[in-house]
């Protein structure tokens, strides 16, 4: 029987990941219990699991990349084409299947459907009054939203407005706040109102065009909450409530009162990588992924979806893949004009005077040499026999 | 330097610890690799996590990621001009 301290001791001077020590830890002190272990014979069991995770690592040279395009492009043909579809949420519009994985990849700055899901702080996490409350907070609302008609008065000059109540009481709004709010923004022009009616009045009478220009700013300018932010709907998720929103603007929402800034997130990875930088962006890429791939019910390893993060954020910013991101940037003017635009690469490698030393994969491939992938990659060096120094 | 009021972006849960290498363990991590200090994965000066480490453009940022299949692992950036 060895102590268990010794198996301790023992693991944690092995070369394992931390993973495989736990459980090799684990699985340790329940054989001793059942086997009573002798030291000798625990010193083989983690010297042959050590062999054994030393097979099962990549080897160098394995064309790993190739294998990541091939793991996650075949589930991938069996992915939805379609492009919006609700998940989960109702009511919004969710981009889902390979056109989200494509939009992931391609690190476009702005998702088609933007989404945050804004988690709330011990406070407002389990009351729905409190999670309305500060829903109405990140809701972005203008007049347009509020209105139930919008006409332009030629005769008096006038730009009337009428106020659905139910969608005015709704946003926790109320008439005079609404027209304060107004009456800062806007200089240039009186409000007024009578009932559930607003009248904007220009200070001063010109063209028609002016007050056409005028309106349209007042219809869009943003009453109260972020802007980007269309609607908002609240879920309960277990025993707490969670807000979904329709737009993305992370950086402000963080700072509203009662949200929990560390779990809120968004699906928009540019403003992850803005705010909590490009380490939050990486771990944003991969589970984007994989929760796109997992709701069409496909599993695909992680390490070939953290292997395509990693490509990803390798520079310290997004870069796509394809001709604007990491193809484009690679070193060899064959490897770069073998993949698209081919003249244009070649003529303006030719301007430059550019040198391709042929390093890498896509190169040899393309002047039939011996390619440094698998044993490609080995070459011999040999110390031939020197020449006896002269005396 | 951030203020009181900014927001610590560590708390989130998305971003793994981010640490600065000493001159000894930089010089260490690239014996190790056999690479020169180039060859590493880079860092922009601006990211917010380098701006509230303080970081400058030449240091090393140990990472401390997690990893479903290794527990944790830790990755090496280096910080660079934007």
């Amino acid at each position: 029987m060895v102590a268990a301290k010794t198996i301790k001791t023992l693991v944690n001077k092995s070369e394992l990941p931390d993973n495989i020590k736990e459980e090799l830890y684990n699985k340790l002190i329940e054989y001793n219990k059942k086997y009573k272990l002798k030291k000798a014979e625990v010193e083989a069991i983690i010297e042959e699991t050590v062999k054994e995770y030393k097979k099962a690592l990549i080897e160098p040279g394995e064309a790993i990349g190739t294998v990541a395009a091939q793991s996650i492009g075949e589930p991938s043909t069996q992915m939805t084409l379609n492009t919006f579809h609700y998940a989960g949420v109702a009511e919004i519009n969710v981009t889902l299947g390979l056109p989200r994985v494509i939009e992931i990849v391609d690190a476009r700055k702005n998702p088609s459907t933007p989404i945050m899901t804004v988690y709330l702080d011990e406070k407002h996490r389990y009351d729905r009054e409190k999670a309305l409350e500060v829903a109405r907070r990140i809701e972005g609302t203008s007049l347009e939203n509020l209105a139930r008609e919008m006409s332009l008065d030629i005769l008096n000059y006038e730009f009337v407005v009428e106020i659905d109540p139910e969608r005015l009481q709704k946003s926790g709004l109320d008439m005079e706040k609404v027209q304060r709010k107004l009456e800062s923004s806007f200089k240039s022009a009186e409000f007024e109102t009578e009932g559930y009616v607003l009248i904007m009045r220009p200070k001063k009478v010109g063209k028609l065009s002016d007050l056409r220009r005028l309106s349209e700013k007042v219809k869009k300018h943003r009453l109260k909450g972020l802007s980007g932010v269309r609607k908002t709907i609240i879920r309960k998720e277990g025993d707490e409530y969670v807000i979904y929103t329709e737009g993305s603007n992370f950086k402000q929402v963080l700072k509203v009162p009662g949200v929990d800034p560390t779990k809120t997130r968004t699906n928009n990875i540019w403003e992850i990588a803005e705010v909590l930088g490009i380490e939050a962006a990486r771990n944003a890429i991969i589970e984007e992924i994989v929760n796109t791939m997992r709701e069409q019910g496909l599993e695909v390893d992680l390490r070939h979806i953290m292997l395509v993060a990693d490509m990803m954020t390798l520079d310290g910013v997004i870069l796509p893949i394809g001709r604007h991101g990491i193809v484009g940037e690679k070193a060899s003017v064959l490897a770069r004009a073998a993949f698209e635009i081919t003249t244009q690469h070649l003529f303006e490698a030719a301007e430059r005077g550019e040198v391709d030393p042929l390093n890498g994969v896509v190169e040899n491939v393309l002047i039939g040499q011996p390619v440094p992938v698998g044993t490609g990659i080995v070459k011999l060096a040999m110390n031939l026999p020197l020449r006896p120094k002269r005396e | 330097m951030a203020t009181k009021k900014e927001f610590d972006v560590f708390t989130h849960e998305l971003v793994p610890e981010h640490r600065v290498l000493s001159e000894e363990e930089k010089e260490e991590l690239l014996r190790k690799y056999r690479i020169r200090i180039s060859q590493l994965p880079q860092i922009k000066a601006s990211d917010p996590a380098v701006v509230a480490l303080g970081a400058k453009p030449g240091d090393v940022i140990e990472i401390k990621r997690k990893s479903p299949t290794a527990g944790y692992y830790y990755y090496y950036r280096l910080v660079v001009e934007d």
